[in-house]
C-alpha cells in the first residue's frame, strides 16, 4: 500500500470533540453572573451580598425539583406537561393531611409521594402502553387533576405545622435548606443516570428506541420510570411550596408556570428536546440562570412584563447557539473556503492524469 | 453477567472454544417469502470454526435476508439451523448474539451520544453491587479494543466522535463482548476507506485465529478471494453453488453470480441521441465535503458516478443542488456561471435531484400520489400547478406506475411505484439537468427497466444525466462516461463500458486508470 496519500488526510484531520454541552451552561452562568453583578452594582447594591445569594438560591429551589424530573423524561424523548397540576394536588394533600398538626408530617409525605407515583405511573402507561405521545398524554392527565382541583377546591386548604413551614425557612448561612434538598435530588438524579442500567437505557430509549430494542433493552421501562420520577419530584416541589405558603393551594402550580418553565430549564441545560443527551446538572445550571436572571431584574425592578421578554429572548437564544451547533453533524473533509492543503495535493493530481490517460 | 466474564476468560485462551474446521453452524433448506414473493428457496450452507465463508451474490440474491434469518431478524418458513448441534430459531438479534452468533449489520446500531464501553456493553451492563459497573465496561472493552490490534480508539469516547471505520470496529468489538462463536458481517467494507479495509482484514483474521466462523458479506469480490476460505454463491434466492474459494477464480464467480449477460437490462441510446452543448460544468468545484471537482456534463449525456459509500458522490450533487453548496470554484448551467445556494434556486434553474433515501427525502409517505407528484411544482412553479395535474396521468401512466388511483398514499406503494412517483415529481419540473442518487436502490427489476428507459428517453430530450450509484454493472450498463469519487475528491473520468476492476481501483485509491492493477 503505497498510494494512500488521500486516506492519511483523513487521519490527520482533527478530531474535533464538541465543548460539552454542560460545560458550556457552565460557561453561560458564569457570563450572566458577572453581567448581572455589573447591572446590581450600577444601582449600587451588592449581587454578592449574603441576602441576595440566599433570594438566588431561594428562587432555584422549586423550579430545580421539577427541572430534574422534567430532566429523566425528557432524555427519554417525552414531556411531561401535568407537572404543575401535580405540584399544586402535592401541596393540598399535605396541607390537609397535616392539618397543622406536627405528628402528622410522616404520613402525609408518604401521601404525596405515592399519589404522585401513581400520576406518573399513569403517565408512563399512557405513553408506552397506550402509544399516546408524552405531551398529549400528560397534557390529559394533567387537566383531569386539574378538573378534580376545580371542583373540589376553592381555594387555599390545610394549615402546615410550624415545623415543617421550616423547611423552607430556614438554611444553614446563605445557602437555604430547600436548595440543599433539591441539589441532594440533583445529585441523586445525576447518579441514577450514570450508574444504574434503567438511567443508562434512559439515553439509548430517548437516543434511538430502535437500537435500544435491538440491544434487548425492554423501552417501556426507562420511559416509565422516568415519567413516576419526574411526578415525585414535582410532588416535592409541591411540598417545598406548601412549607412555604403554610397552606396548599390549588393554582400554585399553574402560577409558578412549571410546565414550559422547567422543560425550557431543561433545554437551557443542553439536553436535547429530542432525547438521548443531556445532564442533571445542565438543567441546574439552566434554572441557576434563569434564577439570576430573574433576581437582577427585580433587583433592578424591571417592569414585570419586560421580565417575560428577557426570559423569552434568554431561552430562544440559548436553543439557537446550540442547534447551531448541531445541524451538520457530517465531518467535514476539507476546511471550508480555503485553498485544498497542500498534504492532499495528490488527489486531484491524480485525477487529472486519470483523465489524460482515459482520453488518450 | 455471565457472558461478559465468559469473554474474558476466552481471550486468554484463543482458538480454544471449537477444534478447528469442526463445523460450528449448518444452515439447511432455509426458505422465506415476503407477501407471497419468495426471496429464498432451499438455502443451506456450513460454516466451520476459524473459517472465513464469503457469501455472495447479487443485489436481491437473498444475501441479507439468509443472514437475517440466521440472526433472528427474520423467521424462516422453512428449513433448519443448527448452531453447535443444537437446533435453533432466533426471534431477536439479541437472541442470537447471546448465544454466540453476533451481526454486524450494514447500519450499524450505535448510539453516537454514548460512549464506546457504554454502546458495546448496552443493554447488558455489567454490575456491581446493583450499579453499572462502569470500570468493568471501560477495561472489557479496552482489552477487546486492543486484542484487536486498536489503539486509536478510546473506550471512553462519545461514538459520534469515531470515524465510519472506527464506529464499524465498535459494532465488531460488540459482538466479541458476546463471545460470539459466529459473527456475520453484511458489506463491512462497504463504509470504509482503504487502509481502514487493510485493519479490517486484520481483525478478521484475528478472528479467524480465535476460532470464530465468519459469515462474509460483501459486493468486493477482491475481498472475498483476499480473506475467505469457502465461497457461497446465492441467485435469485437459491443456492448456486458452495465449496473452497480455492477452486473459483473471478470469471467463474461472476458467472455463477449474474448467470445471464448484464447487458440484458439495460436499453440502448435512443436513435437520434446527440451529445450538445455542457449542461453543468464544475471547475475546481468544493466545499467541506468534497473538493477540487471538475465536471462537465452535456446535454443528452449520462454520467455515471460510481464510488465507495462516504466517498463523497451524494455530497457532490446536494452541493450542486445547493444544499451545501460549493464555497470554492465555479459552477455554471447552460454556460453561464450562477450561484445555487438552496434547493429551491436550484430547482428554479432547471435541476432535479432525485434521493438516495426515497422513504425520509423524496416522498411525504401519508401523502397521496397526487400531491406527492405536485409536490416541488405546487411550491416552486405554482402557477403550473393546473397544468401539471392535467398532465399527470398521462405522465404516470408512461412511467408504468401502478397503483390504485391518484388519491392512494404512497406509502402503500412498492419500492419501485413509489420510485416512479419521485421521478413523476420531477419530471413535472421540466429539468435540464437531472441529478440520480441510488435510483434503482430496492426496487425490482422491472421497475428498473423503467428507470433506465426514461434516463434513456431524457437523454434524448437533451436532458443531461448524472447518476450515482454503488451497482457497478448499472454505472457500466448506463453512463456514456465514468466519474470515479475517491475520498471527498473526483479522482478519475473513465470511457464508457470501463471494467469494474478498473472502476473499483479507482474507487479505493489502489489502482491508477490505465496502470495495471496493484496490490
Amino acid at each position: 500500500m503505497s498510494t494512500t496519500t488521500p486516506a492519511s488526510v483523513r487521519r490527520t484531520a482533527p478530531r474535533r470533540r464538541r465543548l460539552d454541552a454542560s460545560l458550556i451552561v457552565g460557561i453561560a452562568l458564569v457570563a450572566v453572573i458577572i453581567v448581572g453583578a455589573i447591572l446590581v452594582a450600577s444601582v449600587g447594591r451588592n449581587f454578592f451580598s449574603a441576602g441576595n445569594i440566599r433570594d438566588i438560591l431561594t428562587g432555584m429551589s422549586v423550579l430545580g425539583f421539577v427541572a430534574i424530573g422534567q430532566t429523566l423524561v425528557i432524555l427519554c424523548a417525552s414531556l411531561d406537561l401535568s407537572v404543575p397540576y401535580v405540584v399544586s394536588l402535592s401541596s393540598l394533600i399535605a396541607a390537609d393531611l397535616m392539618a397543622g398538626n406536627p405528628a402528622n408530617i410522616p404520613l402525609a409525605i408518604v401521601a404525596v409521594l405515592v399519589v404522585a407515583a401513581v400520576i406518573g405511573l399513569a403517565n408512563g402507561l399512557i405513553v408506552t402502553k397506550l402509544k399516546v405521545n408524552g405531551f398529549i398524554a400528560t397534557l390529559g392527565t394533567g387537566l383531569i387533576i386539574k378538573g378534580y382541583l376545580d371542583s373540589n377546591y376553592k381555594g387555599t386548604s390545610g394549615q402546615v405545622p410550624w415545623e415543617f413551614q421550616l423547611i423552607g425557612a430556614t438554611g444553614i448561612g446563605p445557602i437555604p435548606i430547600s436548595t440543599l434538598l433539591m441539589l441532594l435530588v440533583a445529585v441523586a438524579g445525576a447518579f441514577f443516570l450514570a450508574r444504574t442500567r434503567t438511567g443508562n437505557h434512559m439515553f439509548a430509549v430517548g437516543g434511538n428506541e430502535q437500537v435500544a430494542r435491538l440491544s434487548g433493552i425492554r423501552t417501556a421501562r426507562p420511559l416509565i420510570v422516568a415519567h413516576v420520577l419526574c411526578s415525585i419530584t414535582a410532588a416535592l416541589a409541591g411540598l417545598l411550596l406548601a412549607s412555604r405558603l403554610g397552606v396548599g393551594s390549588p393554582v400554585v402550580g399553574t402560577q409558578g408556570g412549571y410546565d414550559l418553565l422547567s422543560i425550557a430549564a431543561v433545554v437551557l441545560g443542553g439536553t436535547l428536546l429530542m432525547g438521548g443527551r443531556g445532564s442533571i446538572w445542565g438543567t441546574i445550571g439552566g434554572v441557576a440562570i434563569f434564577a439570576v436572571v430573574d433576581n437582577v431584574m427585580s433587583v433592578m425592578q424591571v417592569n414585570p412584563f419586560l421580565k417575560d421578554v428577557v426570559r423569552g429572548v434568554v431561552i430562544v437564544a440559548a436553543v439557537a447557539v446550540y442547534t447551531s451547533r448541531s445541524v451538520d453533524r457530517r465531518r467535514p473533509r476539507f476546511a471550508n473556503a480555503a485553498p485544498p492543503p497542500t498534504a492532499s495535493g495528490s488527489g486531484p493530481a491524480n485525477g487529472s492524469d486519470a483523465r489524460e490517460e482515459a482520453r488518450a | 453477567m455471565s457472558g461478559t466474564s465468559g469473554m474474558a476468560s476466552s481471550a486468554q485462551a484463543p482458538g480454544s472454544a471449537a477444534a478447528p474446521g469442526a463445523p460450528v453452524l449448518v444452515a439447511d433448506g432455509l426458505e422465506k417469502s415476503f407477501f407471497g414473493v419468495t426471496v429464498l428457496r432451499g438455502v443451506g450452507l456450513t460454516l466451520r470454526a476459524g473459517e472465513v465463508h464469503g457469501l455472495v451474490g447479487e443485489n436481491g440474491a437473498g444475501k441479507s435476508t439468509f443472514m437475517k434469518i440466521l440472526a433472528g431478524v427474520y423467521e424462516r418458513d422453512a428449513g433448519t439451523v443448527r448452531l453447535g448441534g443444537e437446533e435453533v430459531a432466533f426471534t431477536h438479534p439479541v437472541q442470537a448474539a447471546r448465544a454466540g452468533l453476533a451481526t454486524v449489520f450494514q447500519e450499524f446500531n450505535l448510539l453516537p451520544e454514548r460512549t464506546v464501553a457504554q454502546n458495546v456493553f448496552l443493554g447488558r451492563e455489567p454490575k456491581r453491587r446493583g450499579l453499572v459497573d462502569r470500570k468493568a465496561m471501560l477495561a472489557e472493552t479496552r482489552s477487546l479494543l486492543a486484542e484487536l490490534g486498536i489503539d486509536s480508539i478510546d473506550a471512553d469516547a462519545p461514538v459520534r466522535t469515531l470515524t465510519v471505520a472506527e464506529q464499524q470496529i465498535v459494532e465488531i468489538v460488540k459482538a466479541l463482548s458476546v463471545d460470539a462463536r459466529v459473527i456475520q458481517m453484511d458489506e463491512p467494507t462497504a463504509a470504509l476507506a482503504d487502509h481502514e479495509v487493510e485493519l479490517l482484514y486484520a481483525i478478521v483474521r484475528r478472528l479467524q485465529a480465535r476460532g470464530v466462523a465468519i459469515l462474509y458479506v460483501s459486493h468486493r469480490l477482491k475481498e472475498i478471494f483476499d480473506l475467505c476460505d469457502t465461497i457461497t454463491v446465492l441467485k435469485d434466492g437459491a443456492l448456486v453453488s458452495s465449496g473452497p474459494a480455492a477452486e473459483l477464480d473471478t470469471d467463474e464467480l461472476v458467472r455463477r453470480m449474474v448467470g445471464r449477460p448484464i447487458s440484458a437490462y439495460f436499453p440502448d441510446p435512443e436513435p437520434g441521441t446527440v451529445v450538445g452543448e455542457p449542461r453543468l460544468e464544475l471547475r475546481g468545484a468544493g466545499n467541506a465535503y468534497v473538493d477540487g471537482v471538475d465536471l462537465t456534463l452535456r446535454a443528452g449525456e449520462i454520467v455515471g458516478v460510481a464510488g465507495l459509500q462516504g466517498s463523497g458522490r451524494t455530497e457532490l450533487v446536494e452541493a450542486v443542488f445547493g444544499i451545501a453548496p460549493f464555497t470554492r470554484g465555479e459552477l455554471r448551467l447552460d454556460g453561464q456561471a450562477v450561484q445555487i445556494s438552496s434547493a429551491r434556486q436550484a430547482v428554479k434553474r432547471g435541476v432535479a435531484l432525485i434521493t438516495e433515501d426515497r422513504k425520509a427525502q423524496g416522498l411525504a409517505l401519508n401523502q397521496s400520489i397526487a400531491d406527492n407528484a405536485l409536490l416541488v411544482i405546487r411550491s416552486v412553479f405554482s402557477r403550473r400547478t393546473r397544468e401539471t395535474r392535467r398532465e399527470l396521468p398521462g405522465v404516470l401512466s408512461s412511467l408504468e406506475l401502478s397503483s390504485r388511483g391518484l388519491d392512494q398514499e404512497v406509502q402503500y406503494l412498492s419500492g419501485g411505484n413509489q420510485q416512479k412517483v419521485v421521478l413523476a415529481k420531477w419530471l413535472a419540473t421540466k429539468p435540464r439537468v437531472v441529478l440520480l442518487d441510488e435510483p434503482t436502490r430496492g426496487i425490482d427489476v422491472g421497475a428498473k427497466v423503467a428507470v433506465y428507459t426514461l434516463m434513456r428517453r431524457l437523454a434524448n430530450e437533451g436532458v443531461a444525466i448524472l447518476m450515482i450509484s454503488s451497482e457497478l454493472p448499472e454505472v457500466i450498463g448506463m453512463s456514456d462516461r465514468i466519474i470515479v469519487m475517491h475520498d471527498g475528491r473526483a479522482s478519475a473520468e473513465l470511457p464508457a463500458r470501463s471494467d469494474e476492476a478498473t472502476i473499483l481501483g479507482a474507487a479505493t485509491g489502489t489502482l491508477r486508470v490505465g496502470g495495471e492493477e496493484l496490490r
